[in-house]
């Protein structure tokens, strides 16, 4: 049954070779439409490639919040051929993927290069308008309109633009929105690219609009100017990357990886202005311990990796623990796994591994957001965390939340305070009777900035005596054993719920979806979906992965008559926390591991096969 | 500063002050008391507030140094020291960071942040404990162990051959390269002196006897018993020896000193040269940054006003 969002929300996908600029294109096309007043998501495919391989870009946009894609395009541009019918034709065994043309929604629109000169019957549909525009010709007319005729050649990436116009003339939308979003683009020394490419709209708009009479019936056309809202549109590592700055963050670290080097390369871009220091260091080891460095010295600071980067973190992870440096926070962007796996594409399987990132028992913080919003306010906290508990923090993200564009309004900062934790004063200069690692209730024991008089510590990663000196007695070591875990109790007790876990929909429903991340949109969006089933339906979204909210997870799961886990993994590793944690069991499972977001769709059909068919698990891939 | 002018001068902190009272738990006989009595004295001579310095050690005998020196002191993990202690100087660039370590911590395990470390110039100063062995593990063939030695723990001969360190650091690009003898202390406190004060990351290896489980390498082998003179050769015994790079931008002098250098590097055998191996003044990494953000020129990082920052013309760009 057709919901409001699924009647209103306009799917349009650019396709093309990697390194043909379609990025550009399709976020200029993002911003004309949010400047129309509309709600955008965007989210991008592409390979572990530099040119020339498949690459995607799929603009969702509705009147009304969209947090999530659809399978079927509504309107498909293609750059090439293999957008349309994929790679087969080059790949005979194991092609990577059967092109874009058999997910266009009947009534939907294919816009492509009438140079590619493709046979109609070739497209096998009967039920969808293709509309081919010989893009060089249209390229070459606006360019002769700008004094540069005869040569498109010279401007070829421009044809990128001329497929946007064309979509404008054929969906009807605003063309002046698209001028202003090329503007403000283009400014300053580019700003003669900015009418080149207001030309090239303007030539296929009106292309479009002259050679073809049958119109879609899908339109997108902008709100009311008086409805319309002043929103940014922002990818998941710049939400990261501001909350950084924000919170203080003075060293950032990180070795090149995908998809975690964007986070740092903004913060390189952005960080002298704010005086944070970024360092691209030689591995993750060395990005770990120089940000433990930091940490003793009482500096703000992280380090940015991907699984395979973590993974060689493992041993300066425990030394944080041991030692209680006040963080490093460690931005863990997952992405396909195991090993080098899928290294553009996105996945949730490494909670497991961020709850048990070293040897030993000691503690540490994970923290999982689902969305801008919450990766602003995680990424801030978890620097307070890190001061206040003195342990190392991760923040668990998503190759899919990393890349990701979202219409968004302004994120309310007003209740995100820093807190530093407990900084020892020295009583005299010469600080005798200071313990670094001293014996407290809470397990916190008060730090000092080195370079203080009266402050001098020494500590190990060595089990040590208060004093930071190591020592192997066994009195001492349970002491120490306890003192550091308790700092995990101490950390359960003040976090406020709120960064805990959230309950969406109503407090008792028919129907408990439970999951963690960036599934997060596709599920709020499903959500009613759902519900036209016949059944109530809540989302338990659990945010705090350790120390883990057991108590309230265990008593709202206890009274959920009917439970669905949806996750981004191959193994349920959120299913096998909880269970951990609160003894309840799942109901059903509703997986994806093919490396791909989760469509609005596949949670629907995913929930509704589990529980029709009584399934314990289903595996969705729509791709 | 002159090792001569310190000295006279009268003394704020006492030789005692940069030392703890934790036991020290190495071997009786052991070259590292030598390393460590002479960082304690360089410190002393120097006079740097014993809370203006920063320790950073690896894992292994020569890791518990930063326990026995009465400053800011992290005892780190197996070859991370120097990271660790890259961190702490970005963190801080008002400290003094001297990192410590053995053989096998800084050219086995941690390698990779040995030949990183030079190419990135920070002012700090790294110190290994260079004895031919993992004495800790109890006695296994370190990086420096040449081919062919078998000390008395190893069940069979070396089979590979043992690295030049003097010659990495000068393909790293450290800027201050010197080495030292343990059981000579007067130069060694020398070396140090002049390590600290160099502006750049400088590297001091250090050679050092573990009288239990290298039995090739003992003080009478280091003094020559066998051959009757010492094996240890002053560099600045030779009138002609000049490490110093005069014209940081004199491609010809440099590649002149490096060479020579890495000449007296590859001295074995009965003649071991110690002393200043080479010495330019580049800017450093430090300078780089406080150039960029030029607050770090007057305050450290940890003191600059970070939070809270006004992030709003960041969203406005986005919008």
């Amino acid at each position: 049954m057709p919901t409001e969002l699924s009647r209103r929300e306009f799917s349009w996908v650019l396709g093309g070779p990697q390194g043909g600029g379609i990025n550009a294109s399709a976020e200029i096309y993002a911003k004309a439409l949010t400047r129309g007043g509309l709600h955008v998501f965007a989210n991008i495919e592409f390979h572990s490639n530099i040119m020339g391989k498949h690459s995607y870009y799929r603009v969702t946009a509705a009147p009304i919040p969209v947090r999530s894609h659809v399978d079927d395009i509504h309107m498909l541009v293609a750059l090439d051929q293999e957008s349309l019918f994929g790679d087969a034709a080059e790949r005979k065994h194991y092609p990577s993927h059967t092109g874009h043309v058999h997910q266009v929604a009947p009534g939907g629109s294919i816009i492509y290069d009438a140079d590619l000169k493709i046979d109609p019957a070739q497209f096998g549909r009967d039920d969808i308008n293709l509309y081919p525009i010989p893009f060089f010709e249209v390229l070459e007319e606006a360019l002769k309109q700008v004094g540069k005729g005869g040569q498109s050649r010279k401007y070829i990436v421009m044809r990128n633009t001329v497929a946007l116009g064309a979509s404008i003339g054929i969906s009807g939308y605003d063309e002046e929105l698209m001028f202003e979003a090329i503007r403000n683009e283009f400014k300053g020394r580019k700003a003669e690219a900015a009418e080149m490419n207001v030309e090239a709209v303007r030539a296929a708009a009106a292309y479009a609009r002259s050679h073809f009479s049958v119109r879609p019936e899908r339109r997108l056309a902008p709100v009311p100017v008086e409805q319309r809202k002043n929103r940014m549109l922002i990818k998941g590592f710049q939400a990261v990357g501001i909350a950084k700055l924000r919170a203080g963050l003075g060293l950032q670290t990180y070795y090149p990886i995908s998809p975690a080097t964007d986070e740092s390369v903004y913060l390189e871009a952005k960080g002298p202005q704010y005086q944070c220091t970024v360092v691209q260091c030689e591995d993750e080891i060395a990005s770990i311990n120089m940000a433990i460095g930091a940490a003793h010295m009482g500096v703000r600071a992280a380090t940015s990796t991907a699984g395979p980067g973590f993974a060689l973190m493992s041993e300066g992870f425990g030394f944080a623990a041991i030692t209680e440096a006040p963080g490093p926070v460690v931005f863990l962007w997952q992405r396909g796994g195991p090993s080098t796996g899928l290294p553009t594409r996105t996945e949730q399987a490494d909670l497991q591994f961020a709850l048990h990132p070293a040897h030993g028992d000691f503690p540490h913080i994970v923290v999982a957001p689902g969305d801008i919003e919450e990766s602003f306010s995680d990424s801030f906290e978890s620097f307070n965390w890190a001061d206040r508990y003195q342990m190392p923090v991760v923040v668990l993200l998503e190759k899919f939340l990393a890349s990701s564009l979202f219409s968004s309004e302004p994120i309310d900062m007003s209740k995100l305070k820093i807190d530093r934790g407990q900084i020892y004063q020295p009583a005299d200069a010469d600080g005798d009777g200071y313990r670094r690692h001293a014996i407290t209730a809470d397990g916190v024991s008060p730090r000092t900035l080195p370079g203080m008089p009266g402050g001098i510590f020494s500590t190990t990663s060595d089990e040590h005596d208060p004093e930071g000196h190591i020592t192997e007695g066994v009195e001492n070591r349970i002491a120490m054993m306890r003192k550091r875990m308790a700092k995990l109790q101490t950390a359960a007790r003040e976090i406020p719920a709120t960064s805990k876990f959230t309950l969406h929909g109503p407090r008792q429903a028919d129907l408990t979806l439970v999951a963690w991340g960036a599934t997060k949109g596709a599920i709020l969006d499903a959500m009613s979906e759902l519900e036209a089933d016949g059944r109530s339906v809540n989302f338990l979204q659990i945010r705090l992965m350790r120390p883990f909210p057991s108590d309230a997870v265990a008593a709202i799961l206890r009274g959920a008559p009917l439970t669905v886990l949806i996750e981004n993994n191959y193994s349920a590793q959120l299913g096998a926390l909880i269970s951990e944690q609160t003894g309840v069991v799942l109901d059903h499972h509703v997986l994806k591991y093919d490396g791909r977001p989760f469509s609005r769709n596949e949670i629907v059909e995913g929930v509704r096969a589990a529980l029709s068919e009584q399934r314990k698990e289903v595996m969705v891939s729509h791709a | 500063m002159p090792e001569t002018a310190a000295a006279a001068a009268p003394k704020k902190f006492s030789l005692q002050q940069y030392k703890t009272e934790v036991h020290v738990d190495w071997c009786p006989g052991c070259g590292d008391f030598g390393i460590l009595s002479s960082i304690q004295q360089a410190l002393f001579q120097l006079q740097i507030p014993p809370y203006k310095i920063a320790m950073i050690s690896g894992i292994g005998c020569s890791g518990k140094t930063a326990h026995y020196v009465d400053t800011y002191g992290l005892h780190t993990l197996h070859g991370r020291a120097l990271p660790v202690a890259t961190g702490a100087k970005l963190a801080n660039n008002q400290l003094t960071v001297v990192a410590v370590g053995g053989d096998g911590d800084g050219y086995g395990i941690g390698a990779g942040y040995f030949l990183n470390s030079g190419r990135r110039n920070l002012d700090m100063t790294y110190i290994v404990f260079n004895n031919g062995v993992y004495g800790l593990t109890k006695g296994q063939a370190s990086p420096t162990l040449a081919k062919g030695l078998k000390t008395k723990s190893m069940p069979e001969a070396s089979i590979q051959e043992g690295i030049n360190p003097i010659a990495v650091a000068l393909g790293a690009g450290y800027t201050w390269i010197g080495r030292g003898y343990a059981l000579d202390v007067k130069s060694l406190v020398s070396l140090i002196v002049q390590a600290i004060n160099h502006k750049g990351t400088s590297f001091l290896d250090v050679f050092q006897t573990c009288p239990v489980y290298n039995d090739l390498r003992t003080k009478e082998w280091y003094a020559g018993e066998d051959i009757g003179r010492t094996r240890i050769r002053r560099l600045e015994a030779d009138p002609t020896w000049n490490p110093v790079v005069s014209d940081p931008l004199s491609i010809d002098e440099i590649v002149e000193k490096k060479t020579r250098a890495l000449h007296a590097s590859y001295e074995t055998g009965d003649n071991l040269a110690v002393g200043v191996f080479y010495s330019i003044e580049l800017p450093t990494y430090d300078d780089q940054l406080a150039t960029k953000m030029p607050a770090l020129k007057e305050h450290p990082l940890v003191d600059l006003p970070l939070y809270q920052r006004d992030v709003q013309p960041l969203f406005d760009e986005l919008a």
